[in-house]
């Protein structure tokens, strides 16, 4: 294998605000199989960042045990990053968004890591509304250890040694959607024009946002018979809205286009423009994008796109009220006041 | 959109901009990866059987491969195509054994060859293995045409000269040397079975300003002057020496001087300095040898005073692009008089045929040039054809070579009962070069160092001797590192729609964002530049390059790569799960260049 990326890159390559290409925002090279769809999400991950003109040192990247969970390796050279124990992603990225919540949190799990192990982490984390971008490439297998039926696969699908999967499937976005997440939506690796502008919004998003990545394993799950294959997905796969991302510096076109469209604004003053194709399409209702979901289901089809966003949800350091000033830049005094102040709050108690 | 046609070699040709521009079409990367296996004999008959000059060549061409070179634009400079092409005639070892077998038996058909230049040496070459009878006519004692008398011998040392003209002329020509022709019409009489002019542009372009007549005995015609040199019967120059002209002629006649003892020595041109004619390293080499030169300045007149030449009076000019795109030169109203002993003229050249009768039956044009079919070069007498600079008038030594081989094949049709206009194209084939799951059997990963300067004598010494060659040429080692800068183009990148998933790992890896993947554009008609834009991740930069165009794939998108700046890494192939990329290597046994 090639482990070398020439440095050599297109002369007119467009540079964002921090004067970077979005080679910039590269991470190694990948070791992942040939055709996997992580690699597509990392890709995704980069243009989303370089063209947000996100400075790399001022993103974390964490995740925990997989497939998935290797890929933060393969963008954001530059950036922080922390690969967990397997399903602990969650709690990890809490206690350093408790501590430095003027980073961005870029998360990357899997099924195994989301779905099975980490089912409970994923639960708690939702509930809190982190501020964060929690991503699942979801490939509905566990690749990583050669092929087994992960809870995400569907139920009566056949991996690729002929197992049937005989229980029902978890469905994080529905999951997600129930526990009260702010931000939900569902995408798939290969189309990059859904997806790019779904990570930014996610981004520009202030609480949890949440994306179920459908992401085709090229070498366990990618045959006739699985719903996870590309050509599976690429048959399958429906949206209701096509969303694009209008940042805070770029006018919005005042122009209205044609069709059916919302404007979503974004805590940061950003915008979503929300281009619908079907006309109920509603993107402020939780409990029919649940019944979305599930629909589409029941017909075998695949929904994608941005199925919820509540841009007005509070996030966990709005609820608990914490400082203004990230923890890790307060001093030790003030973190740690003294014999005499905690014996007046030990006195308080008596 | 119409898909690429992959069914002919045209679009991959294309893609190897240095093969493409080359005009015999020489392989490039082909022999630079043999030079980097150290298999310099081998890339030498690569070279040797498509442009027949490797050591030549290797010295004096005008490359317009390295301008076309892809690394140009991908980075700063391109290959030092021309100074590798040097490595393999420095380091080949005898090559006696590889030459062609001459067949003692000949197949009866006689040629006659009147110039020995680049363009008749090749037709002699092409010819003489197949069994013909080949006889040589040039007015000088010695064979190279030009190559010898014009280009002096510090950039061109006699013995690689004759080296590569033995090779040829040791094949069995019937040399008729110091015999230059007089009458076509005179050798049409015997018994040639055809007849090939490869006379050159020897008529040195004459200057006529006022004071000319008189200062006659100061002015040399550059390219005269130059033989003169060549042939001992210049062996001083005097103090001063003015040279006109801004070509490679004139950087040749400026250094000559300075190394026949010339203490000042001017070039003056009416152009700017970029808009010179001589290569660029040409007049780099010439300021490096402190030649002053002297740019947008016209000559007026020729000043004598009481039967003395005094020197030459320029006008000053300013030039610049009418809303035409012509060249317009406008008076300043400041003049300059540069003093001199001797004015070199080397403003151009011109072909001359006072041997050729106009009642023959050979079509002359309106510039005095025979009229040729551009396919076949045949005149309009039918077994008489042109070839180098008298063809179409002055280019260069691989151009002549060219023409040498087309008018090779010209002839052997004619010989053999064909006919020069229905022409054998070439063969081609595209081999895949996967050795193993990310094995390729060429270098692909990219080398990012700088162009090779190649090593020369200090130029103190170089004005010093004329006949010491100036250029050292690369060492085995420089010729490895530049050897491995070169970027493969000649191993494609080929598509193959029915395989394609799409799983878009081939355009994320892609270093310089060729590969695209778009929805379908059902328009067959409008021109695939004005289609494409705005639907690339980068619109393309120029038009060096084509597009490859899949068909419609299976999800109703279509690929589009630009094959502009590809750097031939192959990691598309690579991240490919289902082998829809694959490097193949272009393979042509003969387009225009050799008879098979």
């Amino acid at each position: 294998m090639s482990y070398n990326k020439s440095r050599f890159k297109h002369k007119h390559l467009p540079v964002n605000d921090l004067g970077l290409t979005y080679r910039d925002y590269e991470g190694a090279i990948s070791t992942l199989c040939a055709g996997c769809g992580h690699d597509s999400i990392s890709s995704a991950i980069i243009h989303a960042c370089a063209e947000m003109s996100i400075e790399p040192h001022k993103i974390a990247k964490m995740s925990g045990i997989g497939c998935s969970s290797k890929a933060p390796n393969y963008f954001l050279n530059n950036a922080h990053g922390f690969n967990t124990v397997h399903g602990r992603m969650p709690s990890v990225t809490t206690g350093a968004n408790m501590a430095n919540k003027d980073l961005t949190y870029l998360a990357m799990s899997g099924d195994g890591d989301s779905a099975s192990i980490g089912l409970g982490q994923f639960a708690h984390v939702v509930r809190r509304q982190l501020n964060m971008v929690y991503m699942v490439a979801n490939n509905g297998v566990y690749g990583l250890t050669k092929g087994q039926l992960a809870a995400t696969s569907d139920r009566g699908v056949k991996n690729k040694t002929g197992d049937i999967s005989l229980f029902n499937d978890i469905d994080l976005c529905v999951m997600a959607l129930q526990l009260g997440a702010s931000f939900v939506a569902r995408c798939f690796s290969g189309d990059k024009n859904q997806l790019v502008p779904i990570i930014k919004a996610a981004i520009a998003h202030q609480g949890f946002a949440f994306i179920d990545i459908i992401s085709p394993c090229v070498t366990f799950n990618n045959h006739p018979g699985s719903t996870r294959s590309y050509d599976y997905v690429q048959e399958h796969v429906t949206t209701g809205a096509v969303t694009d991302f209008v940042p805070v510096k770029e006018e919005i076109n005042h122009q209205v286009p044609e069709g059916k469209f919302e404007d979503v604004c974004l805590h940061d003053g950003s915008v979503l423009r929300i281009h619908k194709l079907t006309a109920d399409y509603d993107t402020s209702d939780r409990f029919k994008a649940i019944q979305d979901i599930e629909q589409h289901k029941a017909k075998g089809e695949i929904l994608t796109g941005l199925l919820h966003i509540d841009p007005t949800a509070q996030d966990f350091h709005e609820l608990n009220n914490t400082t203004d000033t990230p923890l890790n830049q307060m001093k030790q005094d003030i973190l740690c006041p003294g014999e005499r102040v905690l014996g007046s709050i030990n006195d308080s108690f008596r | 959109m119409k898909k690429t046609d992959v069914s002919k070699y045209d679009h991959f040709l294309k893609v190897v901009d240095c093969q493409q521009a080359c005009p015999a079409h020489t392989p490039v990367p082909e022999y630079i990866r043999l030079i980097a296996d150290k298999r310099y004999t081998d890339a030498y008959m690569l070279n040797w059987q498509s442009n027949v000059f490797p050591g030549v060549l290797g010295r004096v061409c005008d490359r317009p491969c390295e301008p076309a070179c892809r690394r140009g634009r991908v980075e700063e400079e391109p290959v030092a195509i021309c100074r590798l092409k040097r490595v393999t005639a420095d380091y080949k070892d005898d090559i006696s054994d590889r030459l062609p077998k001459i067949p003692i038996d000949k197949n009866g058909k006689k040629i006659a060859l009147i110039g020995a230049g680049p363009a008749s040496l090749t037709v002699a070459r092409d010819l003489l293995p197949l069994g013909y009878q080949v006889s040589m006519f040039d007015r000088d004692f010695k064979a190279g045409g030009m190559m010898r008398s014009q280009i002096p011998a510090f950039r061109l040392p006699e013995s690689v000269l004759d080296e590569e003209l033995d090779y040829i002329l040791n094949m069995g020509v019937t040399c008729h040397f110091g015999t230059p022709i007089t009458s076509l019409h005179k050798l049409l009489q015997e018994d040639y079975d055809a007849i090939f002019v490869g006379t050159g542009a020897p008529k040195g372009r004459p200057i006529n300003i006022p004071g000319t007549t008189e200062a006659s005995a100061n002015i040399a015609i550059g390219i005269d002057w130059l033989s003169n040199v060549t042939f001992g019967h210049n062996e001083k120059a005097p103090k001063r020496v003015v040279v006109l002209g801004g070509g490679n002629t004139a950087m040749d006649c400026c250094r000559t001087a300075k190394r026949l003892g010339a203490k000042d020595v001017k070039v003056i041109v009416r152009s700017s300095f970029e808009a010179m004619k001589a290569s660029p390293w040409e007049k780099a080499d010439a300021k490096a040898e402190s030649i002053d030169i002297i740019v947008n300045h016209t000559p007026k007149e020729f000043v004598h005073k009481d039967g003395k030449f005094i020197g030459v009076l320029f006008d000053e000019v300013s030039s610049f692009y009418d809303r035409g795109g012509n060249r317009v030169l406008k008076n300043t109203g400041k003049t300059l008089l540069a003093k001199c002993d001797l004015v070199l003229v080397a403003i151009g050249q011109d072909t001359s045929f006072p041997w050729i009768e106009r009642d023959i039956g050979l079509e002359f044009n309106e510039w005095d040039q025979p009229v040729l079919n551009p396919q076949s070069l045949q005149s309009s007498l039918d077994k008489v054809f042109f070839g180098g600079d008298a063809a179409f008038g002055p280019e260069n030594i691989i151009t002549a070579v060219a023409h040498g081989h087309k008018a090779a094949i010209s002839i052997d049709l004619l010989c053999q009962g064909g006919h020069p206009n229905v022409r054998p194209d070439s063969d081609f084939n595209l081999i895949s070069q996967k050795m193993g799951m990310h094995e390729w059997s060429y270098q692909n990963i990219t080398e990012h160092d700088l162009r090779n300067p190649v090593p020369h004598i200090s130029w103190e010494k170089a004005v010093k001797e004329l006949a010491t060659e100036v250029e050292l040429g690369f060492n085995e080692q420089l010729a490895l590192n530049e050897a491995q800068r070169c970027l493969n183009c000649d191993i494609h990148t080929v598509f193959n729609e029915s395989t394609c998933i799409e799983c878009s790992a081939c355009d994320d890896i892609c270093p310089v964002d060729c590969i695209n993947f778009i929805e379908y554009i059902d328009d067959d008609n409008t021109p695939a530049q004005e289609l494409l834009k705005g639907k690339l991740r980068v619109d393309k930069a120029c038009d060096e390059q084509d597009y490859l165009i899949s068909d419609k794939l299976k999800t109703g998108n279509m690929m589009v790569k630009d094959e502009d700046v590809c750097l031939h890494c192959g990691l598309c192939a690579e991240r490919c799960p289902t082998g829809a990329w694959d490097m193949q290597k272009l393979i042509l046994t003969n387009i225009e260049a050799t008879i098979k």
